[in-house]
């Protein structure tokens, strides 16, 4: 029974990660772009949904209401003005203006925040509980963060599937000149969807810092477990990030449960096993 | 006279180093047909791109509708009537054949052509609207294209090697339809190796030669010979 | 006309210049001890680590398009390996040095088999992974510290040479020496024919694969040279820092992310720019010392701007305007007759 219960927390967990990834499942299929400054921005949020829940006074989970809106305006602004200008053939300048962006986040945290460790007041509904039969239950939070997460990945299907914009982000990856072709600005396409990931990072940095302490330097290792998810789930899906978001967090609780120092490196292993034997991922819907 | 809808003066082209095109002038009157004929690496391509905004060149050096627009980017330059059926189609892959139609259709220009139009136009694509636009024949695709480009209403289609690699059969097809197409007075630049298609279809033609005009002229009263020599010139 | 006729010529007056100035430099350095006090000699063994560091990782990134942000990996295998080999086998820390190189690129051997399986950015980040593995592991090695590390023993440092000064002296001169024979060594690659290879395997990979160059096999090769001498490095640090954790030696920050903006600021692919970016790197360093974080920030801005607007680098700049190269590794074809060299 309690296996269960462990692998039930993984799944919830494994939604989390899969948030963290699918922003940059996003931008990497559109743009090819690694934003190595993906999981600073995440705690940004965090810190952004500190200030607002602060001076406004109201519910954490209520502060994504600002926060995403205002970090989907900051991807706008950061792609358009700064991250359009590396993009092209060559794989480091986006690399390195996008760790130095890290750097500079990072630090700029540090010095305006400290380097305290914080945690944002859900209210009782973090200790909450559902009751499922046969003896297991599950913390309302993290049903709540999961089901979003299933819901932010839902949306982000449809939007790419059955929308305009959604198809603008299709062509403009195939074949950015002929998309030009068609009267879109590739300029305008890439800080849209910068911004669209961005507001999911704002969601995303929001249930990070009610769900567990947050600080200035946690930011790389959500980079490397939304990286890890997307892929293991492979390329240009959405629902395999799901699903390798998911694996990725099992395979943690699992690893936490035999040893608790063993937590991250279960979560590592597990990545390495899938690129050994299947480097595309589980489900992958383009080719590199 | 009215002023010509398009008109291309003195272009010069460069792709980094290398000049492609040499003070190349063109005109275009509203609802004509105009042929561009040539051998490989003429610079006929590079013609129709420069148009098209994907090159940019000396503001002056086109003008559309009386505005200069050679140094406009090539999304301005659609939303100021012009489209583009690149050579070789390009589709877009992830895109379905409904979908590659819309999204030419994407800047929601005012006009006749729409969805069931360019269905009515190429019968065959209705039938394949949820395909992946790459799962086509050649000939459908290349209709695709053309419907993608009348999808954004231009006042003018600049149709790039339309026949290349396609079985005669298929191109000739394809050339049945240019009356509909052009039913509206949309004018057209057509950019062939296949001159006896080119010349069949067109009011005026301009013969290009290693990135300069060699010859041009009505259509009808240009023979065989000026041609062949202009095409091919020692 | 016949092959042998002609004839490849690699130096041009700048890089003679260069060649005088690095040999006068280089003689200077080696004298330190005479007229450098322990600070200074510090300072100059880590701007030698730097320098071997960058240049190890333009070798990878910038001549073999390999793009690592896991070398880090490397600096901690070496550093555990040399602090294990004294500690538990008895060896002397100089000779540790050596072997600790050939453990690191041993065990890179496999890692390189499975990194190889992605490409591009995916490739990069699982670098990243596989570095955290090899941290993980490090702190589950009790006899070793575990997480919080452990201090080399007083008894293996006093060891090492007759007394504190020397000691010092000898790792100074170890950190130089390791520093040219790696530069050395990146320097007799690339006028190799091997060289040739990295240098058509960078400007396109379809067309050198197409040419008879074994791709694979030679990224496989400057893999495993670089973990080698990476690891190396990481060994001397660590051996001058007397204390070891997995955090400080599988550091991202120090081993990869300074590394990288160095060699970037400084001209990727080419071998004159770690040298450059090493240099400003320290200069930002010591003005900027007061900062504290902030000098981190300035250090991210200053990468960012030099990327976009130089992204050849400082040296690239300065190659490019004035044809200058400061090493004798350009190709020029010359005729055999007195007739000036084609370009």
């Amino acid at each position: 029974m309690n296996w269960v219960n462990i692998i039930l927390q993984g799944v919830l967990t494994g939604g989390l990660y899969a948030m963290f990834a699918a922003g940059l499942s996003l931008i990497f299929g559109v743009m090819r772009l690694v934003n190595i400054a993906h999981g600073d921005l995440i705690v940004l949020a965090a810190y952004l949904a500190l200030v607002v829940t602060t001076t406004l006074g109201i519910n954490p989970l209520l502060s994504i209401v600002i926060v995403a809106p205002l970090m989907a305006a900051i991807g706008y602004g950061l792609q358009r003005l700064l991250l359009n200008r590396t993009l092209g053939e060559d794989l480091l300048p986006p690399l390195l203006v996008t760790f130095g962006l890290s750097v500079i986040i990072q630090n700029g945290l540090l010095e305006v925040f400290t380097a305290d460790s914080r945690k944002l007041q859900a209210g009782p509904i973090e200790v909450d509980s559902i009751q499922i039969g046969g003896g297991l239950a599950i913390g309302t939070l993290p049903l709540i963060q999961f089901l979003t997460a299933v819901a932010v990945i839902a949306a982000l299907q449809a939007t790419f599937y059955r929308t305009a914009i959604g198809r603008a982000f299709r062509a403009t990856s195939d074949d950015r000149a002929v998309a030009q072709l068609m009267g879109l600005d590739n300029r305008h396409v890439y800080a849209l969807a910068m911004a669209l990931s961005m507001a999911i990072v704002g969601i995303a940095g929001v249930l990070l810092a009610v769900r567990a302490n947050f600080d200035p330097s946690i930011g790389p290792a959500r980079l490397i477990f939304g990286f890890e998810a997307v892929i293991i789930g492979g390329l240009g899906s959405m629902w395999g990030t799901l699903a390798g978001g998911i694996i990725l967090g099992v395979a943690q609780a699992v690893g936490a449960q035999i040893n608790p120092g063993w937590q991250l490196l279960a979560g590592h292993i597990a990545f390495l096993v899938i690129v050994a034997l299947r480097p595309e991922g589980l489900f992958p819907k383009v080719q590199g | 006279m009215p002023e010509p809808l398009l008109e291309v003066r003195a272009l010069d082209a460069h792709y980094g180093d290398f000049q492609a095109l040499f003070g190349v002038s063109l005109n275009v009157a509203a609802g004509e047909v105009v042929a561009v004929i040539g051998a490989n690496g003429a610079g006929k391509t590079t013609l129709l791109q420069c148009i098209a905004g994907l090159i940019r060149v000396r503001d002056d050096a086109i003008r559309f509708d009386g505005v200069p627009i050679g140094a406009q980017p090539a999304h301005a330059v659609v939303a100021r009537g012009i489209a583009l059926v690149p050579e070789g189609r390009r589709l877009f892959p992830s895109l379905s054949v409904e979908e590659n139609l819309l999204i030419g259709g994407q800047l929601g220009r005012a006009g006749a052509w729409n969805l069931e139009r360019v269905y009515a136009l190429f019968p065959v694509l209705s039938e394949r609207r949820n395909q992946p636009s790459t799962s086509l024949s050649g000939g459908q695709q290349q209709m695709v294209a053309i419907g993608r480009a009348l999808m954004s209403n231009p006042k003018l289609l600049l149709c790039d090697e339309v026949s290349l690699g396609l079985a005669p059969i298929v191109v000739r097809d394809i050339y049945a339809r240019l009356p509909a197409i052009v039913a509206e007075g949309l004018s057209l630049v057509i950019v062939e190796q296949d001159i006896v298609q080119a010349l069949g279809a067109a009011d005026h033609v301009y013969c290009l030669q290693e990135g300069r005009v060699r010859l041009q002229g009505a259509a009808r009263a240009l023979s065989r010979e000026a041609i062949a020599a202009a095409y091919f010139s020692v | 006309m016949s092959a042998a006729a002609f004839r490849i010529e690699h130096a041009t007056p700048s890089s003679r210049i260069g060649t005088a100035i690095l040999i006068a430099l280089v003689i200077i350095l080696a004298l330190a001890p005479l007229w450098g006090g322990r600070d200074d000699l510090r300072l100059l063994a880590e701007i030698y680590s730097y320098v071997a560091l960058a240049s190890l990782w333009n070798l990878l990134a910038g001549y073999a398009g390999l793009v690592s942000v896991g070398q880090q990996a490397y600096v901690g295998i070496g550093a555990y390996a040399l602090f294990a080999l004294t500690m538990f086998a008895g060896l002397h820390p100089l000779a540790a040095i050596p072997i600790a190189g050939a453990v690191a690129a041993a065990i890179s051997v496999p890692t390189a088999a499975l990194l190889f399986r992605l490409r591009g950015h995916y490739f990069a980040i699982a670098t990243w992974v596989v570095a955290e593995v090899f941290r993980l592991l490090a702190a589950q090695i009790s006899v070793l510290g575990g997480g919080s590390g452990t201090s080399l023993p007083t008894a293996i440092v006093i060891a090492m040479a007759p007394s504190r000064e020397i000691r010092e002296y000898t790792i100074y001169w170890v950190a130089l020496l390791l520093m040219m024979a790696i530069i050395g060594a990146i320097f007799i690659l690339l006028r190799s024919r091997y060289g040739l290879a990295l240098t058509a395997i960078r400007d396109n990979e379809l067309a050198a694969r197409s040419n008879g160059v074994d791709v694979a096999r030679t990224k496989l090769v400057i893999y495993v040279i670089t973990a080698c001498g990476t690891a190396m490095v990481g060994a001397l640090i660590f051996l001058q820092k007397l204390r070891i954790s997995p955090d400080t030696a599988f550091s991202v920050n120090d081993w990869t992310a300074f590394v990288i903006f160095i060699t970037v600021i400084g001209g990727v692919g080419r071998i004159e720019g770690p040298l450059i970016g090493t240099v400003v790197f320290f200069i930002l360093r010591q003005q900027l010392a007061d900062y504290g974080s902030f000098y981190l920030l300035m250090l991210g801005a200053i990468a960012i701007a030099v990327m976009l607007m130089a992204p050849k680098g400082l040296w690239g700049l300065i190659a490019d305007r004035f044809g200058w190269q400061l090493l004798p590794l350009e190709r020029r074809v010359v005729r055999p007759e007195a007739t000036p060299p084609l370009e």
